[in-house]
């Protein structure tokens, strides 16, 4: 840690001199500099400071901007019509309008993370104290906060040293949102810029959110083999009372877990989450059940499985409460920002809390004491159990036959659907006795539940969709892997030289929501097309939940079959959200710790590393939210490319490379300052893809970088060119732009490869040092 | 036949496709475009039409035509296994990049294309590449051949059963010479 705040205080003081009352004397910042590596030159960079970096990257991927809308409609100066080049009332026109949509996505994500960090660093000093350690990993983790290291120049070593960092964040996300303000920036690249920035920010934020909850509440720390642990429903003893929390942050959930160990009922109800809280719970509870992602909450909640909902923060519902209600869960708010209309009843009495929603008088409270929520809860769902057995709102199969007959075939519900699903189809076969069109649904089914909206004879068509594929639903009793927070300093040791010379493929981590076009199978073939591969496959949130939820054949799980390790073909997963920050820690800790480059204050420098050198795809196949969008931003800061699944194309900007531009893709040679034209690598920045199948050999050729050797080449090449042929159908027509001496050609394929390189008129070149800053060319000596 | 964009919370536009009501209009439209292309996405395999997939329907136009076609996803292979060579392959962001840029000479290095036919990407993302060539590359025409009203399109056909979809995509192979 570098600063402290001091200050002195002197009520009455008598000395041989004189007396002194009233004497305060207050040190803003006190340098108390142990770290001895020396500051870099941009320690907390301000909204321009990397502005030349991101140029360089916007440079190469240009923005290809998809508007959702030909309008904008933020001052009342509009609406403005920005169609084709229009400007509106302020000048903007609809580059920089789609940019600023951008921005506004990834300040909203920054935002929600660094709050979620800032209330739980609130919650967890004012529990263990300012000066409690941070431990990621013990002995085995030196560098415990990469990203805070990089960003401020600070070494966080206690809870108190996150404050700091912390502050820097919040400002920055304020300039950030002030910029989308009528009359600020107007250049598109100039937004794109700092939605870049922001991106940086929200690593900051979830780093921190993930330290300190991996450090104070003793989570799994740098684990490869932290415990597996149970997914599904079907691994819920639903005779157990079950509180079911829903969100991202697990403090209140916390609260419940240490009440019912403190009370011995913990072996006697069910604690089980969706969506990230539920990786946090079996971080920090062995007992704890993980039932699913986050797109699943109308079908558990109308399951009727929780005897209790908590609702903590980000993701949830904003109509759960009502649905709860349905099946007479009772429903406790936990978060601040998510009341959900309740009565505020964080200072009354539990007993009157547990009275009040045991009695059904309201049907839900707000209360924002952890502590509390614990014991009402735990008390709460030992009474209600034996009243709702487990109650759901989903109808029995001749009532849901009835109700179909009464469909019009109107389209609406298909016409409402984000995944375009038969649904009418499927109701008119359900009207005639026939539900298995309605129980091919079940897997494709996101659950969001507008086709219900959409219906003009209001039926219930999510619940028929579960109600039909309610025995596969409680058939789901897999395995996940437990959240196992950073990756190890030896971890990175022994596979940095593998990864940079391009001998590991690849990693791919495969992070994010559960918006899937085709269900979560697809998530599942990825990770294992490429773990058998021996890239290394990362994993974090509803993605992690989804790869676990599906079995090889023999049984297994995908954490079962391949290692939890930091290694080729090992499959991880980091944990929730905010561990998504572990995964761009790794590729930074690659070029610190394996590389040797300076950390501290140096973002251009370890960007520059990464982005030439470190074959690392995120995949965010069902990606949603606007903290989707600022993780994906963060990423791209440090110029690794992101794919998304169709779903994705809905934030409406891709960053494209060109790859029949070849004056985009020069570099300099670090050892002779000269210009070297490496090809597409990688090709892109942020892309769309529509299919599984066109996945597979779209992140292979992402992990391609200059700086691969020919052997890594080699590798590489291999597995685009198989992948290719085995999911498309067809040998790729690109691969002249990678080939740089013949020594990259794999040596199975050189025929292939020859008609290629010779019908494109290929010539050999060199394999650079690459790098995109002058300053890191070293002079040539004279 | 609806006029309305077909998922329900898409936005009508300022500036809206042209219903195409007849196919005789679009071929009109295609045989006036001096570099036309069609663009095919991945429900090319999906969608039926009396038994028979999309994809068949749309090689005999291909062929009928002489459009150019460009298969995005993983659509390529399909199209290799039933004897149609398209003439390239690409991402769908790729192809709706390029068509951003007036400088691009087209696949064949000669000419920019200046009618686009999109047929078969899932709905919304199809909905948004137009909505992007729309707004980047306003001298560029596009139409849609789908059976699903598109409002970002310069001309769309409206919203259609699948019936009227196949007799759609027949009749207009059979106003080019190579479908007689």
């Amino acid at each position: 840690m570098t600063t402290k705040n001091v200050r002195v205080k002197i009520d009455e003081m008598k000395t041989n001199t004189g007396l002194i009352r009233n004497l305060e004397i207050s040190i803003g910042k006190l340098v108390d500099d142990s770290w001895t590596e020396p500051m870099g030159p941009t320690p907390k960079p301000s909204l321009s400071t990397l502005r030349d970096w991101d140029m360089k990257l916007l440079s190469k991927y240009k923005p290809f901007y998809m508007p959702d809308c030909d309008l904008c409609c933020l001052c009342t100066f509009g609406k403005c019509d920005l169609t084709a080049g229009k400007r509106g009332a302020c000048g903007i026109d609809i580059g920089a309008q789609s940019s600023r949509i951008v921005l506004i996505a990834c300040c909203i994500g920054a935002a929600t993370h660094t709050a979620h960090a800032r209330h739980m660093l609130h919650h967890l000093i004012e529990k263990y104290g300012p000066r409690y350690p941070l431990d990621v990993g013990g002995l085995n983790i030196k560098v415990e906060a990469p990203i805070t290291r990089l960003v401020t120049g600070i070494k966080p070593e206690t809870l108190g040293d996150m404050e700091e960092v912390l502050e820097y964040a919040e400002e920055q996300i304020t300039q950030a949102v002030a910029v989308a303000h009528t009359g600020q920036e107007g250049n598109n690249l100039d937004f794109e810029s700092k939605a870049f920035h922001v991106g940086m920010i929200d690593h900051v934020g979830m780093e921190v959110g993930d330290i300190i909850q991996v450090s104070a509440l003793n989570f799994p720390k740098a684990d490869p083999e932290a415990p597996l642990v149970a997914l599904g429903i079907g691994s819920v003893d639903l005779s157990k009372p079950v509180i079911m929390a829903i969100g991202h942050n697990v403090i209140p959930s916390v609260g419940i877990i240490d009440y019912a160990k403190d009370h011995k009922v913990d072996d006697k109800i069910e604690v089980v989450g969706l969506c990230c809280t539920a990786f946090d719970i079996t971080r920090y509870y062995n007992r704890g059940k993980i039932v699913g992602p986050i797109s699943w909450q109308l079908k558990f909640i109308r399951g009727g499985f929780a005897d209790v909902v908590v609702l903590d923060e980000q993701c949830v519902r904003t109509d759960a409460s009502d649905e709860a209600r349905k099946v007479h869960a009772p429903v406790i708010a936990a978060s601040e920002k998510n009341c959900m209309g309740f009565k505020n009843r964080t200072n009354d009495p539990a007993d009157e809390i547990v009275a009040d929603l045991v009695s059904g008088k309201v049907a839900g409270v707000l209360i924002l004491d952890p502590e509390k929520v614990g014991e009402v809860a735990v008390r709460v769902a030992q009474k209600v159990a034996p009243i709702r057995k487990k109650m759901k709102s989903l109808p029995e199969i001749p009532e849901l036959i009835a109700q179909a007959k009464t469909c019009r075939q109107c389209n609406m519900c298909q016409r409402s659907c984000p995944q375009d699903l038969k649904i009418p189809a499927a109701l008119k076969a359900a009207a005639n006795g026939d539900l298995a069109p309605l129980t091919e649904l079940y897997e494709y089914c996101i659950g969001c539940g507008r086709c219900e909206e959409a219906c003009p004879v209001t039926l219930n068509i999510h619940s028929f969709i579960v109600k039909a594929g309610e025995k596969f639903m409680l058939e789901e009793n897999n395995l996940c892997r437990a959240g196992r927070g950073a990756i190890q300093d030896v971890e990175i040791r022994n596979v940095g030289s593998p990864i940079v010379l391009g001998e590991i493929p690849g990693i791919v981590a495969v992070v994010g929501c559960s918006n899937y076009p085709k269900g979560g199978k697809d998530v599942y073939d990825i990770c294992r097309e490429f773990a058998l591969r021996r890239y290394i496959v990362v994993l974090s949130g509803c993605s992690a939940m989804s790869a676990g939820s599906y079995r090889n054949s023999e049984g297994k799980t995908l954490y079962e079959e391949f290692p939890g390790g930091f290694e080729a073909g090992g499959v991880l997963n980091v944990g929730s959200c905010v561990a998504n920050s572990h995964i761009a820690g790794a590729a930074i800790k690659v070029a610190n710790i394996f590389a040797k480059r300076p950390l501290r204050g140096n973002y251009e420098e370890i960007a520059d590393y990464i982005h030439n050198r470190l074959g690392a795809v995120g995949l965010a196949w069902g990606a949603y939210s606007q903290k989707a969008a600022a993780i994906a931003s963060g990423f791209w800061r440090l110029g690794i490319p992101v794919v998304v699944g169709p779903h994705g194309s809905k934030y409406r900007r891709m960053l494209l490379g060109r790859e029949d531009k070849p004056e985009d893709w020069e570099v300099l040679d670090a050892r002779t300052g000269n210009k070297v034209n490496v090809g597409p690598s990688p090709e892109h920045l942020f892309q769309t893809i529509e299919t599984k199948e066109e996945a597979m050999p779209t992140i292979a050729k992402l992990c391609i970088r200059p700086n691969d050797t020919w052997k890594g080449r080699s590798i590489k090449l291999s597995h685009y060119v198989d992948l290719s042929k085995r999911y498309l159908g067809v040998m790729p027509t690109d691969l002249h732009l990678f080939v740089r001496t013949m020594a990259d050609v794999p040596m199975t394929m050189k025929d292939e490869f020859a008609k290629i390189l010779e019908a494109n008129n290929w010539k050999e070149t060199v394999i650079p040092d690459p790098t995109l800053l002058p300053r890191m060319v070293r002079k040539v000596k004279e | 036949m609806s006029c309305e964009p077909w998922q329900c919370a898409e936005i009508a536009a300022t500036k809206k496709a042209n219903p195409i009501q007849k196919p005789e209009i679009a071929v009109a439209l295609i045989k006036k475009a001096q570099r036309p292309l069609l663009i095919v996405g991945s429900n090319a395999t999906e969608r039926y039409m009396g038994g028979k997939p999309l994809i068949e329907f749309l090689i005999d136009f291909a062929n009928a035509s002489k459009v150019p076609v460009v298969a995005t996803a993983h659509m390529v292979g399909e199209f290799l296994k039933r004897g149609y060579s398209p003439a390239a392959f690409m991402n769908a962001m790729d192809i709706g990049n390029r068509l951003v840029d007036p400088s691009w000479q087209g696949l064949d290095g000669k000419g920019h294309p200046d009618l686009v036919l999109f047929v078969g990407l899932p709905y919304y993302m199809e909905g948004l590449i137009l909505s992007g060539l729309k707004h980047f590359a306003p001298d560029l025409k596009t139409m849609t051949l789908d059976n699903l009203f598109h409002v970002h399109a310069s001309w769309s056909f409206p919203n259609a059963t699948l019936e009227e979809w196949a007799n759609n995509l027949k009749v207009m192979t059979s106003k080019f010479e190579g479908g007689q």
